[in-house]
């Protein structure tokens, strides 16, 4: 199986009486409880975290764009993916992603993804999200009621510029370009990069990833056992389309806190995990449903649900009345896998084969944790638990995993040596 | 007192429902926002002296259509349809909140299809120094206080009647909310302002005095853009203890005001 280092870039330095005090982390949160020398930290200790995962040896780092949000700093993950292209040489970039709707033109995202894969030589993974409401609808103001079609369109668009030879002009319903012809090119062209789409649980988004051959990944803050219900969803789906269970269709966000001990992990990742969930998703309700966000069919889905009792994770205000804050319930309810290292791996074990999921990615920094505490996770997952575990899925193949160019072909990138200034 | 006629109309390949009403010269009406998912007193009260025509726009409750709509021309020529199919042309028109704004667009575009015009607290218009409110970012809970005076007027506007298909129910009060949403994102501003000098229909402008959504400050600027036309001519007056939906919350007097200014 693949493991993936996840990034969400909080930020770590929220007030502790934040979710009394503040109506949301996200949309309005205010402009006075960031500090911008802060965040200068903040930022290049969440790089050097990525670059040192992908040192040791985790498969892809990840990153994903949000925007006006006190845990997400990242509104151009591209920025953060360019730099990871110079500062990693064999590791998957996964983008994930660009909110397509969000582009003006789309050919915008063909463009920096095709850089992003050029410079890296070919290690892009690119995720296509629609967005969350808070982000696309309220952060940047874009009309729920066409939020949807626009982004089909987009992505059509963005396919055809990443894969038609010549110059062509695109005559959509919302976006009309008389030249499109994008350099640079990907580097991935057989036929273009690999698509991901992360999304809620709805029926229309699996059949489309069938349909369209791309991995499907269930992005919740809320563990494996909340989003059991969601990949049988999914799996079932594919089962009636006639599609194999090839793991590698799925991809799954999981938080993981190991340690020498359990106790020792509990003491480590407390403060980080309620943090995490107490302040960090603290987001005012009335960002949560904008009219025509959800589709009707995906509507009725969720109302015949609940009738039958059935859990459902698929939209934000259910998500948002299920959250619990505290380190006891955020573990027994699998938001956060902790443990020593044998017991990560019997969890993720469980994680990967109850769900089916080949793509695996870790929340290994989450909350105010510090860098060290990151690092110190990190490390001792990569040599303790991955070994254990990556035998998983070994029959499989990963059909949708990035082919970059022959190492040997690829460009030398020369180790950063900064210069240093004698002390008088 | 009967119920209205129902009739239904095509716009664009989708129905949409015409609630007819009353005897005498007639009278359109384009609902606020929530649109009309159940008769209402105020159309009675208008109705005792006129033929009423109510008809759904596009996605609002009794009509579905408003996913074909992208642009704020896709939406007046849907009006327009509308007004050809229910026979309204001519006729004075009544209209409040999200409908205000497409009846001023009606009398400013097509001056021949309105007579008199009346507007309740319409929407088009944003002033950055007084921010309207955001309908679509409210909780549950506090919508209806934003909606009318008395919040218990718009719970009852959007309750379930009996028996309604209760999943779907709640699918067509959101496909109303969607479809304002659709012609009004984000701040409701749709550039009107650029129009109202063209509207050269009598015009009497009401506004709720507690109106939480449209602050009752933009009755003036709705007044001075038609005013500032050459053949503007336009009036204010302030509906006492009412909100945004001010026909929910105070009909006698609403209906009084209009069918004043309409004699």
């Amino acid at each position: 199986m693949k493991l993936m280092w996840f990034h969400l870039m909080p930020y770590t330095e929220l007030p502790e009486d934040f979710a009394r005090k503040h109506p949301s982390v996200w949309v309005d949160i205010h402009s006075s409880l960031f500090d911008p020398r802060r965040a200068h930290h903040m930022y290049n200790d969440f790089m050097d975290e990525l670059e040192y995962a992908a040192e040791l040896g985790y498969d892809a780092v990840c990153v994903n764009e949000h925007h006006s949000n006190g845990y997400g700093l990242m509104p151009s993950p591209n920025l953060i993916a360019s730099s990871l292209a110079r500062r990693t040489t064999d590791t998957a970039l996964c983008v994930m992603g660009n909110s397509l709707a969000l582009y003006n033109p789309p050919t915008r995202v063909a463009e920096e993804f095709a850089m992003i894969d050029c410079i890296s030589g070919g290690r892009l993974i690119a995720g296509f999200p629609v967005g969350s409401p808070m982000d696309t609808c309220y952060a940047y103001g874009q009309n729920p009621s066409l939020l949807r079609e626009r982004y089909l369109e987009a992505h059509d668009l963005v396919k055809r510029a990443w894969t038609e030879k010549d110059t062509f002009a695109f005559n959509g319903r919302y976006n009309q370009q008389r030249y499109v012809n994008i350099w640079p090119r990907p580097i991935q062209n057989d036929p273009h990069p690999p698509i991901w789409i992360p999304g809620g649980g709805s029926v229309e988004t699996w059949r489309w990833c069938a349909e369209m051959d791309y991995v499907y990944c269930y992005l919740s803050y809320y563990g494996y056992k909340a989003g059991l219900t969601t990949m049988q969803g999914f799996w079932n789906e594919m089962e009636k389309l006639g599609k194999d269970r090839n793991p590698y269709r799925a991809g799954f966000l999981q938080f993981v806190g190991v340690a020498e001990t359990r106790q020792q992990a509990l003491d480590l990742y407390t403060e980080p995990a309620e943090y995490f969930y107490g302040r960090c998703l603290h987001v005012d309700a009335r960002f949560a449903t904008p009219p025509g966000y959800t589709t009707e069919a995906t509507q009725r889905a969720g109302i015949q649900s609940m009738v039958s009792k059935a859990a459902n994770t698929a939209s934000y205000s259910s998500k948002l009345s299920m959250k619990a804050t505290n380190m006891k319930d955020i573990v027994d309810g699998g938001y956060v896998i902790v443990g020593s290292p044998d017991e990560v791996v019997e969890q993720i074990r469980h994680v990967a084969t109850s769900l089916n999921v080949g793509h695996l990615m870790l929340l290994l920094q989450y909350g105010n944790m510090s860098k060290d505490t990151t690092k110190y996770n990190t490390r001792l997952f990569a040599e303790k638990v991955m070994p254990k575990v990556k035998d998983l899925f070994g029959e499989w193949e990963d059909k949708w995993w990035p082919k970059p160019m022959d190492k040997g072909q690829r460009a030398a990138v020369p180790a950063f040596r900064p210069q240093t200034v004698a002390a008088e | 007192m009967p119920e209205p006629v129902t009739t239904t109309i095509d716009v664009n390949g989708h129905p949409c429902r015409v609630w007819t009403k009353g005897t005498g010269p007639r009278l359109g009406f384009l609902a606020g926002l929530g649109g009309l998912p159940r008769w209402l007193p105020f159309l009675d009260r208008l109705a005792e002296s006129r033929t009423v025509i109510a008809p759904s726009l596009p996605g609002y409750p009794g009509a579905t259509g408003h996913t074909e709509l992208d642009t704020h021309l896709d939406w007046v020529l849907a009006v327009r349809q509308i007004f050809d199919a229910a026979g309204l042309a001519g006729a004075d028109l009544v209209g409040a909140s999200v409908g205000g704004a497409f009846a001023a667009e009606m009398a400013a575009i097509f001056p021949g299809y309105v007579r008199r015009l009346a507007l309740i607290a319409p929407f088009g218009l944003f002033d950055d120094q007084e921010p309207a409110a955001d309908p679509w970012a409210q909780r549950k809970d506090v919508l209806p206080g934003l909606m009318c005076a008395d919040p218990a007027n718009w719970d009852e506007l959007v309750a379930a009647p009996e028996g309604a298909n209760s999943a779907e129910w709640p699918i067509e009060m959101t496909r109303a909310s969607e479809a304002a949403a659709r012609a009004f994102w984000p701040l409701g501003n749709t550039r009107l302002e650029k129009r109202l000098g063209l509207i050269s229909a009598p015009t009497l402008i009401l506004w709720g005095d507690r109106d939480a959504i449209l602050p009752p400050s933009y009755a003036g600027k709705f007044a001075q853009g038609i005013n500032k036309g050459i053949n503007g001519a336009a009036r204010v007056e302030t509906v006492e203890n009412a909100g945004h939906l001010a026909y929910l919350d105070q009909p006698d007097a609403v209906a009084r005001a209009v069918l004043g200014h309409f004699a």
